[in-house]
């Protein structure tokens, strides 16, 4: 039987470093737009390029907001690495950002 | 000529009402809640706000034609289908057929991480958007304190809340808030601040084991609304509130006459019998016969095809059955016509409050013309806190104003001359009828007398009644019994013998 090459697969450092963030807005309010700009220099800074952001604007889809559970506005969803994480606000308080979604990369 | 319009004298309009469905509470509020504002209701835990606010939406949606949205932040999926069931509805029968949406808002109970500036357009974007999937009329917000443990923010939340009420009311939605009732505010955060057009409480106290539930409408503006407190039952329709009926004395006095089911009887009283819509009250001691009275009027009425209502708080159905059939009344062929009705309960089963909205939501459903109470004395041990007396005068103002005829069992005791608790009740009844037991002689024997009778000239001589297989008998004319004239006058006479 063939084994599984470790080749085929992610290394498991360099996974848990990737981190998914969903940022849920509501129209290109001054704190939505606010939130977009300070989430981008704190992933530059902080993770070096292994992120992505998906912006949600619920103006459009609201029901996205559901399955999140989005009550306020800006709200900030680090889907991966698990576990789930949730901020609120503009993002204008790095150091609650970085603390509240844990982004430390895994060394 | 009155206007259309309820004008007040200031010449503005009344505020436009939407009907809730819920028993009783139409009527308290003369139409409802306000046309498309934000009504708060508020009360501790358990005290039936989901349940009120559940029942607004359900019969919204199902007798009046407008959609509901439930935001439920409790996380109760299955509190709100349970409620939604004991109303006889399927919650997500409702929801299929765009009768009812429920979102539910989960609130993370460690406080979310604030960094920055923010406000609750999530919640707003939702509401909205429910809103619009079912083109919703009524809203209910279930229970909106609850963002007050995930928001840490309170500022925010406030002035984030005034916009949230703000918006139904210029969504023209009609919207029910719940909230927890505070210790030195009427709701846990205050939130009656920002309702300004309608408040109610709801109350669940247990006093001396037995619970009663009331409601209050703390503030309904443009409406002269009653202050008291409405005692209200949950039972298996819902909620139903007991309204005070008639606070001024219109009731009409018929003229009508209907018989006693004895024959005798009639005679003693113009040879007519009771006047239709008027209150009477049987009194005696133990054994006297009183139950046999009530179930011979009531036969007497079924047989002109009446429906009549029987309350019984001492014997089971089938034992005033059986009891019955022993002196010659067959009453049970009355109950297969659906003529007759017994409601059995114990007195202590529920408050006073609760055993008057029963009978209430009964009187309401069979329509009956004749109501028998057997007996009230039992009602006496629950008083509690509320007389026994006051329920009485709602009670028989409720029966006059539907002119009904009804008649009211009491226990009395050896030696008391029949003062206490029928002294506190007798003025409430046009008539009354007491029974008696006595030995002159050695021999015993059962008398009955018409102790009163307003509006007609009865006989105020005592005469023997005779129970028998054959029935109820009044038989001769009593000499020796005193002169039935007034309570005292009786008495002082029987102890001189």
């Amino acid at each position: 039987m063939k084994k599984k090459t470790a080749k085929k697969r992610q290394p498991k450092t360099s996974r848990s470093d990737f981190f998914i963030l969903r940022l849920y807005i509501a129209g290109q309010t001054p704190n939505s737009v606010a939130a977009i700009t300070n989430l981008k220099k704190i992933c530059e800074e902080k993770l070096h390029g292994k992120y992505r952001i998906e912006v949600v604007d619920l103006l459009e889809k609201p029901q996205l907001a559901k399955g999140d559970q989005i009550i306020a506005i800006p709200t900030l969803v680090r889907r991966l690495p698990p576990p789930v994480k949730k901020i609120i606000g503009n993002l204008s308080k790095t150091e609650s950002v970085i603390v509240g979604l844990d982004l430390q990369p895994a060394r | 000529m009155p206007s259309a319009k309820a004008k007040s004298k200031a010449g503005r309009t009344s505020l436009a009402k939407t009907p809730t469905g819920i028993q009783g509470l139409d009527e308290i509020t003369r139409g409802g809640l306000p046309k498309g504002r934000v009504t708060l209701v508020c009360g501790k835990a358990g005290c039936g706000k989901s349940l009120l606010a559940m029942e607004f939406l359900v019969h919204g949606a199902v007798e009046y034609g407008e959609p509901g949205v439930c935001i439920d932040f409790e996380e109760t999926e299955e509190k709100l289908t349970a409620n939604v069931a004991s109303l006889g509805f399927d919650l997500h029968e409702l929801s299929k057929h765009k009768k009812l949406l429920v979102d539910y808002v989960a609130i993370d109970r460690s406080q979310i991480a604030e960094t920055g500036e923010y406000n609750l357009d999530g919640l707003f974007i939702r509401l909205a958007h429910a809103v619009k999937a079912i083109k919703a009329k009524r809203v209910v917000l279930d229970s909106v304190e609850a963002l007050f443990s995930g928001i840490a923010d309170s500022a925010i939340l406030r002035s984030e809340l005034r916009r949230l009420f703000r918006w139904l009311e210029d969504q023209k939605l009609t919207a029910i808030v719940t909230g927890e009732a505070g210790t030195q505010t009427l709701t846990r955060h205050g939130l009656e601040e920002y309702i300004a057009d309608c408040v109610i409480s709801l109350d669940h106290r247990v006093t001396e084991q037995i619970s009663t539930r009331r409601l209050r409408i703390v503030k309904y503006r443009g409406t002269s609304h009653g202050t008291d407190e409405y005692p209200f039952l949950i039972g298996e329709e819902g909620i139903s509130v007991v309204p005070i009926t008639s606070l001024v004395l219109t009731h009409k006095a018929l003229t009508d006459r209907i018989s006693t089911g004895i024959a005798t009887l009639d005679e003693m009283m113009e040879g007519k019998g009771f006047f239709r819509g008027s209150s009477v009250l049987v009194t005696g001691t133990s054994g006297t016969g009183k139950s046999s009275v009530a179930a011979n009027f009531t036969s007497a009425a079924c047989a002109r095809g009446e429906q009549c209502l029987y309350f019984t708080f001492e014997e089971s159905p089938s034992q005033i059955l059986r009891n019955m059939r022993s002196v010659g009344l067959n009453l049970e062929r009355w109950v297969k016509k659906g003529l007759l009705h017994f409601n059995a309960m114990r007195p202590t089963s529920t408050g006073l409050e609760g055993h008057l909205a029963v009978i209430h939501r009964l009187i309401s459903q069979l329509r009956p013309s004749v109501v028998v109470v057997d007996p009230i004395t039992n009602l006496v041990s629950v008083s509690g806190s509320y007389d026994i007396k006051s329920m009485l005068v709602r009670l028989v103002d409720f029966l006059k104003v539907e002119q009904i005829t009804s008649m009211f069992t009491n226990l009395t005791f050896a030696g008391d001359p029949q003062e206490r608790t029928a002294a506190a009740v007798s003025s409430l009844m046009d008539t009354w009828i007491v029974l008696r037991d006595s030995k002159p002689n050695g021999r015993p024997r059962r008398e009955l007398y018409v102790l009163k009778s307003r509006g007609m000239a009865h006989s105020r001589e005592a005469r023997e009644l005779i129970v028998s297989e054959r029935g109820l008998e009044l038989g001769l004319v009593l000499r020796d019994h005193p002169p039935a004239t007034t309570v005292e006058g009786a008495s002082v006479v029987a102890a001189a013998k």
